[in-house]
């Protein structure tokens, strides 16, 4: 039996003061150390809040969320930020990449947040991890030099980092092509089955989501259907 | 805090345009001040040379009946041993007296100086135009406007009635120039012995004259002197009591001085303020991923203090540069027709220090809204609103 990495347990989500809109309802579930995740929905069906919640970066109106067995809903800013760095890593549809930094910089980034300097090691890890993703020859173009896969997958490289238990990703592959799109998920599988790293990825993708060891969809804030 | 000024660091580099604009805002400000300040504190400074400089700072004089000091050795020794700011300590034995010369009768003060000590009060061999020093028995030194009036030349030998009735033959060894005509048309200069012989004070003065290192304690110095002296019939007398209004003037120059220079420093902070707070909009979508990243935010809002910080030392580096310049553009522009500048600037490192230190806080200050701004951004809603 695997041990569940993240857990929600009976969530609602409110948003707004003076016209409430419920966004996510009683929902419950429960993500099994190093399975790979789709969560599939339309949109406005609350998938992005649900991770957004799971990473700690929203918090629940109502219910707890367990990351790694330690109940997160009750943490202050501070141990959040610690619990984000060393647990997670995201992956975003823009990519989000620091400009101002290169490609390299921005995969170390991560590892400069949690340690403060930079070992020998962890560049070896970082040039190992750019390697994997495909990315030897642009390693020193800044973020904004980069083609929208490349930006990607240092985005991934940085994820990874720290060696994260829990990868989140919402629509990582949104607007890329079809052909870098089954390459960026044949590399997170792979990636998956290496590290035994636990994915969540939202996509609107069918066949990429059918790929994946469960498929959970999102209806209207609560879970409609739950494949695996 | 090492990431933080990493980021800080890159992210002035990444917006070159704008880091070197706030930079510049930083160190116009910062060379004003240091212009202005040295402006005005050489301009007080010339203003008091020429006024006091040379012109003895602190005098003693007596009230007795002779006006008569006697005792001068002993006070000039005390005065030596315990007052280290005073310079130029020299004695004087003064008298009025007469001379005719062709049809004419002159008024003069006849003042008996040790010139060596006298010199550094003053400065007598820089006012030589013509001649030597009095050196010996009845020489003495005319003033140039003396020796237009009574058509004299070097050699010429003045007879001289003293208020006493006494006569005395004096030498014409060289004519000086004090720059003030009264002083030029009344004064005679002559050796210690030569006058106290010609007005019969045996071995006193009239007066004791001294300089001190910072003229605006002369005042303290003076009271210092009379309350050591104990003596009821001596009067100390310092420039300050004698040059009130001259003194109120100084006063306000540098209270609008400072009010000019606290403006600037003003504008300059709201200045720096502002745009920083731009930039925290502007890297907002940094500070989110960073803060997804697991970035505390503490160390969010240190990368806006870093960024005050490198900008205030860089405008004040720059800033001190510029002033620098500016002064010694002014220097070599604004002269007079003899080529000495309108206003000789005084160059304090230590205001130019003060200054630039200034700067570098106000820098600081400056970024601790944006720091604020930084430190209280959400990640979740540069998430959301992608």
């Amino acid at each position: 039996m695997h041990k569940n990495v993240i857990e929600l347990k009976h969530i609602n989500k409110i948003y707004g003061e003076a016209v409430k809109t419920q966004v996510l309802y009683e929902l419950n579930l429960a993500i099994q150390e190093g399975t790979f995740n789709s969560i599939i929905g339309q949109s406005g069906s609350g998938k992005s809040t649900l991770l957004n919640i799971v990473g700690t970066l929203d918090q629940p109106t109502e219910g707890e969320v367990y990351i790694n067995g330690k109940r997160t809903d009750q943490m202050n800013k501070e141990e959040l930020a610690v619990l984000r760095n060393e647990t997670m890593g995201f992956i975003f549809q823009f990519h989000y990449l620091l400009p101002e930094f290169t490609a390299y910089e921005n995969v170390l980034m991560p590892y400069k947040i949690l340690h403060g300097k930079v070992t020998k090691e962890a560049e070896q890890r970082a040039h190992e991890l750019m390697d994997l993703v495909g990315l030897e020859k642009v390693k020193n173009n800044l973020a904004t030099n980069m083609s929208g896969g490349q930006q990607q997958r240092t985005a991934i490289a940085r994820a990874l980092m720290n060696n994260p238990k829990i990868i989140l990703a919402d629509e990582p592959t949104g607007n890329l092509d079809s052909d870098t799109t089954e390459t960026i998920y044949n590399l997170l599988r792979d990636i998956n089955e290496k590290m035994n790293t636990t994915f969540v990825i939202i996509t609107h993708d069918r066949r990429i989501a059918e790929k994946a060891d469960r498929i959970i969809e999102i209806k209207d804030g609560r879970i409609g259907m739950d494949l695996s | 805090m090492k990431l933080s000024f990493q980021i800080a660091t890159r992210f002035l580099k990444s917006s070159k345009g704008q880091t070197i604009l706030i930079a510049l805002g930083i160190a116009i400000g910062v060379s004003v001040q240091i212009f202005i300040g040295s402006l005005i504190q050489g301009l007080q400074k010339s203003l008091v040379d020429t006024t006091i400089g040379s012109q003895p700072q602190i005098s003693l004089t007596a009230n007795n009946e002779d006006k008569l000091i006697l005792d001068y050795e002993k006070l000039l020794q005390s005065i030596k041993d315990n007052e280290d700011q005073v310079i130029h300590l020299s004695v004087a034995a003064d008298g009025p007296g007469l001379i005719a010369q062709e049809d004419n009768t002159y008024s003069i003060l006849i003042r008996g100086f040790d010139i060596e000590e006298a010199d550094g009060i003053f400065k007598i061999k820089d006012a030589l135009v013509e001649g030597n020093l009095p050196m010996g028995e009845n020489e003495v030194l005319v003033g140039v406007g003396l020796k237009e009036e009574a058509n004299l030349s070097i050699g010429d030998e003045l007879e001289v009635l003293a208020n006493f009735g006494e006569m005395a033959t004096l030498t014409i060894t060289g004519f000086f120039n004090l720059g003030v005509s009264s002083l030029n048309s009344s004064w005679t200069i002559t050796t210690l012995e030569t006058a106290q012989e010609i007005f019969g004070y045996q071995d006193a003065v009239t007066s004791i004259n001294m300089q001190v290192t910072d003229v605006f304690a002369a005042d303290l110095i003076a009271d210092s002197i009379r309350e050591r002296a104990q003596d009821e019939t001596l009067v100390v007398d310092n420039w300050k009591a004698q040059n009130e209004d001259l003194l109120s003037g100084l006063n306000g120059q540098s209270v609008s001085s400072i009010m000019i220079q606290v403006f600037v420093m003003i504008s300059v902070l709201l200045g720096i303020a502002s745009i920083l707070a731009i930039t925290v909009v502007q890297k907002s979508r940094q500070i989110g991923i960073l803060k997804a990243m697991g970035i505390k935010d503490r160390a969010s809002s240190l990368i806006f203090l870093f960024q005050g910080l490198l900008l205030g030392v860089g405008g004040a580096i720059l800033g001190v540069l510029l002033g620098l310049a500016l002064a010694f553009t002014f220097t070599k522009f604004a002269v007079n027709p003899d080529g000495t500048p309108v206003v000789p600037l005084f160059i304090d490192p230590l205001f130019i220090g003060f200054s630039a230190v200034i700067a570098v806080a106000a820098s600081v200050f400056a970024a601790l809204i944006p720091a604020r701004k930084s430190s209280k951004l959400n990640p979740i809603e540069v998430i959301r609103n992608a």
